[in-house]
């Protein structure tokens, strides 16, 4: 469903991610792990088609993101690290306003909103500014927003980040159902949210990948926070000699 | 074009909950008012000096047009030069800074249909803010006896004028996350263009043909003398339409860069 190949990019002289290839299965969530500047955002920024890579594909449904940018766009909602909202709309308006442009009809509309609204826990703040709302009711509409069209494939850049405990156990049913038959990347520092949700772990530290393997041989006898650390203290080292001194 | 519309009908309801556009509105009518009392002030103080000397022939040559209509539309298309691009400076540098770049970028959207929604959206706003100063000339037209034809030739000017500032504007924030630098630059190339053609005076003949036809300023003033031409219709089209494609060309670049 989603494939990345060999992806590169470059700001001028740094390199934020070099070779980056990994896949998504329809029906699995992918946990994207990964220090602070690793490059988890830029990933997500070039497979939702925002900035071209340096170099490498994307394939979403089998079309290539840059060739084919207008099919990938329909098929995928997308939850940027800062939520996309316009301060000055109130919550209706604005998913109204982001279901007309993701090409929702206008007669399926109201039911659209309705939904996400509910599932997003908004039912008590619709027509609230949004330049007003908390910061974890702000999380909620741009995590309303990214899933208002239902699309296929869903990249979610920390989407549970400021949310209260239920709300967060909520939102973690809610991503757990639309996978079912979708495909998710999300990306996350909550270590226990990768254990809950995710089949697949991606983990990538200074720009490659250190690890991509299910969850499940991955933590078979240890904790994922073992795993993140041995990955991530190697640099850039050889991952299997690390992994046999540990077993 | 549905998209179009519906990011243009976003741009007009955001520009009317902000304070700028009011704050953009109450000046160019209060300008507006300002030069209309003291233009018909000087009208009515020319007609009362010729009534005097009993001279009936230069007083029926004392037209409301020449002596209100012409210099007033003068002066709003040099408040339009700082106001439009207070009202363009938000259009994408806005965006760009909120993080909704990103939503705009990453729906299934073309380029042309965003360009195209800001564009239409600033240009209903330009709409508004024209038709509410048209009550001047309303007054002369009910109190007074000017030509009807020359105002709606002027203001067809006026508005083109404001159009082609606009998409000015549209062009220089899409380069930029900063609203000021993206209303100062815009502020900058048009006052370049209403001076364009000062040198024409001196310039050799070709030349100064040159600099008078790039001039946005000579173009608006032979409409507003009520002389509709092709060749001032085609002006205003290509500025609006080099404008709009330069526009497209920097979001483009944005997104391939
Ligand atoms: N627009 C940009 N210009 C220059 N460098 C950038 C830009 N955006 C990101 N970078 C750099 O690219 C690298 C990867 O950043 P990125 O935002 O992808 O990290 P991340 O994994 O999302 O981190 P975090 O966990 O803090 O969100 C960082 O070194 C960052 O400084
Ligand atoms: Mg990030």
């Amino acid at each position: 469903m989603i494939e990345v190949r060999n992806l590169t990019k470059r700001y001028g002289e740094l390199t934020a991610i070099s070779n980056i290839s990994f896949t998504a299965e329809k029906g699995q969530i992918l946990g994207f792990l990964g220090p602070n500047g690793a490059g988890k955002t830029t990933t997500m920024r070039i497979i939702t088609g925002f900035m071209p890579a340096t170099s490498g594909t994307v394939k979403i449904a089998g079309y290539d993101i840059f060739n084919d940018s207008y099919e990938c766009r329909r098929r995928i909602g997308y939850l940027p690290e800062s939520p996309p909202l316009y301060g000055d709309m109130t919550v209706v308006t604005y998913l109204r306003f982001v279901g007309r442009i993701r090409g929702i009809a206008k007669a399926d509309l109201t039911d659209a909103v309705d939904r996400v609204l509910r599932s997003c826990g908004l039912e008590d703040v619709p027509h609230r500014v949004i330049g007003h709302l908390s910061k974890g009711y702000r999380q909620r509409v741009g995590l309303a927003q990214a899933m208002i069209h239902s699309p296929s494939v869903l990249v979610l850049d920390e989407p549970t980040i400021g949310l209260d405990p239920r709300q967060i156990i909520d939102i973690r049913t809610l991503i757990k159902e639309l996978a079912a038959d979708r495909t998710v990347i999300l990306s996350t520092h909550i270590l226990p949210e990768v254990s809950q949700l995710c089949d697949k772990v991606v983990i990538i530290n200074q720009g490659r990948i250190v690890v991509e393997d299910m969850l499940a041989n991955l933590t078979r006898d240890t904790s994922l926070e073992q795993v993140f650390l041995r990955y991530i203290s190697q640099d850039s080292a050889v991952p299997s000699g690390v992994a046999e001194g540990t077993a | 074009m549905k998209n179009a519309l519906t990011i243009a009908g976003k741009e007009l309801r955001s520009a009317f909950v902000s304070p700028i556009a009011y704050v953009v509105l109450t000046g160019f009518m209060l300008l507006g008012g300002w030069f209309f009392f003291n233009l018909l002030n000087r009208f009515n103080f020319l007609v009362q000096i010729y009534m005097s000397f009993r001279n009936p022939e230069v007083q029926m040559r004392l037209n409301l047009n020449e002596l209100v209509v012409a210099p007033l539309l003068g002066n709003l298309s040099v408040v339009l030069i700082i106001l439009v691009p207070v009202i363009t400076m938000r259009s994408f540098a806005e965006e760009k800074r909120a993080g909704t770049y990103e939503l705009l970028l990453t729906s299934p959207l073309s380029i042309a249909e965003i360009v195209m929604g800001k564009f239409l959206g600033v240009v209903a706003f330009l709409v508004v803010m024209l038709a509410l100063t048209a009550v001047y000339p309303a007054i002369l037209l009910v109190y007074g006896n000017p030509e009807p034809g020359i105002i709606a030739s002027g203001y067809l000017g006026l508005f083109l004028l404001a159009v082609a500032f606009a998409t000015v504007g549209l062009l220089t924030s899409s380069f930029t996350d900063n609203q000021i630098v993206a209303a100062v630059s815009c502020l900058i190339v048009l006052l370049l263009l209403y001076v364009i053609s000062w040198p024409a005076e001196t310039a050799g003949p070709t030349l100064a043909a040159v600099l008078r036809y790039l001039s946005l300023t000579e173009h608006f003033s032979e409409m507003v003398k009520g002389v509709i031409e092709t060749k001032d219709l085609i002006y205003f089209g290509s500025v609006i339409t080099l404008a709009l494609y330069l526009t497209h060309r920097s979001v483009e670049s944005v997104r391939w860069r």
